[in-house]
C-alpha cells in the first residue's frame, strides 16, 4: 500500500506539474461509485455544454474513490454506502446525497410475470442463506396462495464484486432477518452462504436471465432496461409494494436529512414506501487545498440539482426531493478553504 | 543438423593461404568500424536489460510482501488452509481460491495438451499440404480472441448446453455411485469448476499447439525419413524420434499454457460462479479462483486487512506459478539425465 501511496503521490505531484498548461483551473475530477456513474457522465457532459467547464468522473467502485479522496488524487470521491459521522469527522470529509436509486429483487420462473410473486424481507433472508431452497416452500406458497410455483429448487444469483447495491440489499436483509445479521451481515462484500456469483449489475442480470427458477438482485434501471421480471416486497407498513419512482420517493421522504446525512433508507416507515431503497452519495474535504477546485465542483453539483433532474428521470434515477437539496446546499458551508472561509461563494 | 557442416567446411577449403592470413589479421582500414566503446556500451546495454528484469521481478515480490504484510503477519501460513473468506467479520483464508485455481488449470491441462499434441501432429505429419497453412493461421487466430469474449461465450452458450447435455445426464447416470457420485453432485447449471476449467482448455490450446507444432516441425527431417527408412510407423516415428528430440520445446509449451491459465482472470469470472464456500469437491459446484476474487473484489476493498488478504492471494499465485516453472525445470534437467539410457 505503501508503494502504491507513494506512487499515486508522485502521479499527483507530475499532474499538478502538468495541469496548468493543458487544463483550465476549474476542470474538476471526482472518482467512485460506479451506480450513478452514467448519471455523472450525462450531467457532465450537459455541464460542459452549458459552461464549457469539464467534470471528469472515473467509474472506480466505491471503495477505490474512497481510497481517492484520502488520497486527495481527485476533487470529490462517490460512494453508495454513506459514512457514518464519526467516520466522516475522523477524516475530515462531508458527504451530500446525490440521487436515490433502488434495488429490486427479479426472478426467471416460467409462467410467472412480473409483479405477480411476492416475498417478504424474511422470505428473501432466508433464501439468500440457503434456508428457504424450493419455490414450493410453505413460506412462499403463504405470500403467493394462488400463484402456481414450480417444486423445483431455487437459484439465488448474487453480486460477486463487492458494491453499492450489495450494501443497501444486505443493510436490508439485516434490518428485517435477524438470523442474515447474526450469521453475514452488511457490507459492499459479504461472506454469502449461497448462490452464483455474477460480476456487476450486467453479470447479475445475465445470470438470472440465463438459469431457469433464479432470483437475483438488480439496479432499478436494469430492470427498465432489460424488462426483467421483478417481485413485488412487503414494506415496513405490512403493504406490497412495486419498484417505481413513487416508492422511491416515498422512501426518501421518510429519512430525517436535516439531522444527518447518514441515511440509508431501506425498511422505511410509509405505506408507500420501497423497502430496499438507497441514495448514492459524494464526499469532500472539508478542508480544502485547493479552494478553487472545491468551488467549481459545488458549483456543478448545484447547477445539476437545479436542471439535473429530466436526465436523472430518463436514465431512471430519483432526484432528490427539493427541501432536501435546500437542506444539501445549506450544508456546503463546511466546506472551507485553509483561511477558514466558505468555498461555496453564490 | 550436423549433416549439413561437413559441406560448408567444404566450401572454405579452396581459399588461399594468403586469403587465410587476411582473415587472421584484418587490415587496418576495417578497424576504425570497430569501436571498443560501442562494443562496450552495447554490452552494457545489454546486460542491463537483463538486470532490469531481474530487478522487476525483485520489485514485484516485494510490493507483494510488502502489501500483504497485515495479512502475513495475522495468518501466517494458516491463510493457505482456511477456507473462511468473511469481509464483514474481518477474517480471510485463501483455500477456496487456491482449490480454484489448481483444480481449473489442472482440468484444463488435462483436455488441452491431448488434443494440442493431437493438433500439432495431424499438422506436421499427417495434414495435406494445401490445408497446413490455413489450419496453422486458424490456430493463431484463435489465440488472438480476447478472454472475455470466452467468457461471455462461456456464460451465454457453453455453459447452458453444458448443463443440458453434459451435467444432467452424468448426474442421472453417476448421481448414485458412491465417490463418483460425490464429483457431479450440485446445482447442473453450467457455472462452476468444471465449465471454468474446459474454458480454460480452450484458450490454452492454440498456445500449447502452435508452440508444439513449430518445434515438431524444426525436427531435422533426415532423422524421421530414417526412422521411416527402417520401417516405423507414424506413431513410432512421432513418439520415439519427433518427441525425445523436441521435449523441451514440449515441455516449454504445456508450461506457457499452463501460466496462461493460472493468471487469467476475466473468463474465469464469467464462468467459475465466484462462490466462496468449500462445501463439497464436486466438479459442478461454483467456485472461485484466485484472479477472479482480485478482479471482483479488489476495487471495493477496504484498507487495511481485506486489501492485504488479496494481495496475500496475489503473492500465492506468484508462487504457484514459480514453483511449476521450477517443476519444469526438474523435469527437463530429469529427462536429459535419462538421455541415451536403455528404457
Amino acid at each position: 500500500m505503501k508503494l502504491s501511496f507513494k506512487l499515486s503521490l508522485t502521479s499527483l505531484v507530475a499532474s499538478m506539474a502538468v495541469l496548468p498548461v493543458l487544463a483550465f483551473a476549474q476542470d474538476v475530477t471526482g472518482a467512485g461509485a460506479s451506480f450513478p456513474a452514467p448519471l455523472y457522465s450525462k450531467w457532465a457532459a450537459d455541464y460542459n455544454r452549458a459552461t464549457g467547464i469539464k467534470i471528469n468522473y472515473q467509474s472506480v467502485g466505491s471503495g477505490a474513490g474512497l481510497r481517492q479522496i484520502d488520497a486527495k488524487t481527485v476533487d470529490f470521491g462517490a460512494s453508495d454506502a454513506p459514512l457514518k459521522d464519526d467516520e466522516l469527522a475522523k477524516k475530515g470529509l462531508v458527504q451530500f446525497p446525490t440521487v436515490i436509486g433502488g434495488v429490486v429483487p427479479v426472478v426467471n420462473i416460467k409462467g410467472i410475470a412480473t409483479g405477480q410473486l411476492k416475498l417478504s424481507g424474511q422470505v428473501l433472508g432466508d433464501i439468500y442463506l440457503g434456508k428457504i431452497t424450493k419455490w414450493t416452500d410453505p413460506a412462499i406458497k403463504a405470500l403467493n396462495p394462488t400463484l402456481p410455483l414450480p417444486d423445483v429448487a431455487i437459484s439465488p444469483v448474487r453480486r460477486a464484486d463487492g458494491s453499492g447495491t450489495s450494501f443497501i440489499f444486505t443493510n436490508y436483509l439485516s434490518k428485517v432477518n435477524p438470523e442474515w445479521k447474526a450469521k453475514v451481515g452488511e457490507g459492499t462484500a459479504v461472506n454469502w452462504p449461497v448462490g452464483a456469483g455474477g460480476k456487476g449489475n450486467e453479470g447479475v442480470a445475465a445470470f438470472v436471465g440465463r438459469l431457469p427458477n433464479s432470483i437475483g438482485y438488480v439496479e432499478y434501471a436494469y430492470i427498465k432496461q432489460n424488462k426483467m421480471t421483478f417481485a413485488q416486497m412487503r414494506n415496513a407498513a405490512g403493504t406490497f409494494v412495486s419498484p417505481d419512482d413513487a416508492t422511491f420517493k416515498a422512501a426518501a421522504a421518510g429519512a430525517d436529512w436535516a439531522k444527518s446525512f447518514y441515511q440509508i433508507l431501506t425498511e422505511q416507515p410509509g405505506k408507500d414506501a420501497w423497502p430496499i431503497t438507497g441514495a448514492t452519495f459524494i464526499l469532500m474535504h472539508k478542508v480544502q487545498d485547493k479552494p478553487a477546485q472545491a468551488a467549481s465542483s459545488l458549483k456543478f453539483f448545484d447547477w445539476a440539482y437545479k436542471n439535473g433532474d429530466k436526465t436523472a428521470d430518463d436514465l431512471d434515477y430519483v432526484p432528490m426531493p427539493a427541501n432536501v437539496k435546500v437542506i444539501i446546499e445549506k450544508a456546503w458551508a463546511d466546506i472551507k478553504d485553509a483561511s477558514g472561509k466558505s468555498v461555496a461563494t453564490k | 543438423m550436423s549433416s549439413t557442416l561437413p559441406a560448408g567446411g567444404a566450401a572454405f577449403d579452396p581459399v588461399s593461404e594468403s586469403a587465410k592470413q587476411k582473415m587472421i589479421n584484418p587490415p587496418l582500414g576495417n578497424a576504425v568500424r570497430r569501436s571498443p566503446l560501442a562494443d562496450k556500451m552495447f554490452a552494457w546495454v545489454a546486460q542491463g536489460a537483463a538486470w532490469l528484469t531481474l530487478l522487476l521481478l525483485a520489485g514485484i515480490l516485494l510490493s507483494l510482501i510488502l502489501g500483504a504484510w497485515p495479512a502475513i503477519s495475522k495468518y501466517g501460513l494458516g491463510f493457505l488452509t482456511s477456507t473462511s473468506w468473511d469481509p464483514v467479520k474481518n477474517e480471510y483464508g485463501g483455500l477456496v481460491m487456491i482449490y480454484g485455481t489448481v483444480a481449473t488449470s489442472l482440468i484444463a491441462l488435462i483436455i488441452a495438451v491431448p488434443v494440442s499434441f493431437g493438433i500439432a501432429l495431424f499438422l506436421t505429419e499427417l495434414s495435406p499440404a494445401w490445408l497446413k497453412r490455413p489450419l496453422g493461421t486458424a490456430i493463431e487466430l484463435l489465440a488472438a480472441v480476447p478472454s472475455i469474449v470466452y467468457g461471455m461465450w462461456g456464460l451465454l452458450v457453453f455453459g447452458p448446453i453444458l448443463a443440458t447435455y453434459v451435467q444432467q445426464p452424468l448426474q442421472k447416470a453417476f448421481g448414485e455411485t458412491p465417490y463418483l457420485g460425490a464429483l457431479v453432485s450440485g446445482p447442473p447449471v453450467g457455472i462452476g469448476i468444471l465449465s471454468a476449467g474446459i474454458i480454460l482448455a480452450i484458450m490454452i490450446i492454440p498456445f500449447i499447439a502452435s508452440v508444439m507444432r513449430d518445434v515438431f516441425d524444426v525436427t531435422p527431417v533426415m532423422l524421421k525419413e530414417s526412422a521411416y527408412a527402417l520401417g516405423s510407423t507414424t506413431w513410432e516415428v512421432v513418439y520415439k524420434v519427433v518427441l525425445p528430440y523436441t521435449k523441451a520445446g514440449v515441455v516449454g509449451g504445456v508450461m506457457l499454457g499452463l501460466g496462461r491459465a493460472l493468471g487469467e482472470t476475466m473468463a474465469i469470472t464469467f464462468v467459475i460462479g465466484n462462490f466462496n464456500q468449500l462445501d463439497s469437491l464436486s466438479l459442478f459446484q461454483a467456485a472461485n479462483s484466485i484472479t477472479s476474487a482480485l478482479a471482483n473484489e479488489f476495487a471495493e476493498a477496504a484498507e487495511g486487512l481485506h486489501q492485504a488478504a488479496l494481495i496475500y492471494l496475489g503473492l500465492v499465485l506468484f508462487f504457484i506459478t514459480f514453483v511449476v516453472l521450477a517443476l519444469s525445470k526438474l523435469m527437463l534437467a530429469q529427462l536429459r539425465k535419462n538421455e541415451g539410457t536403455k528404457t
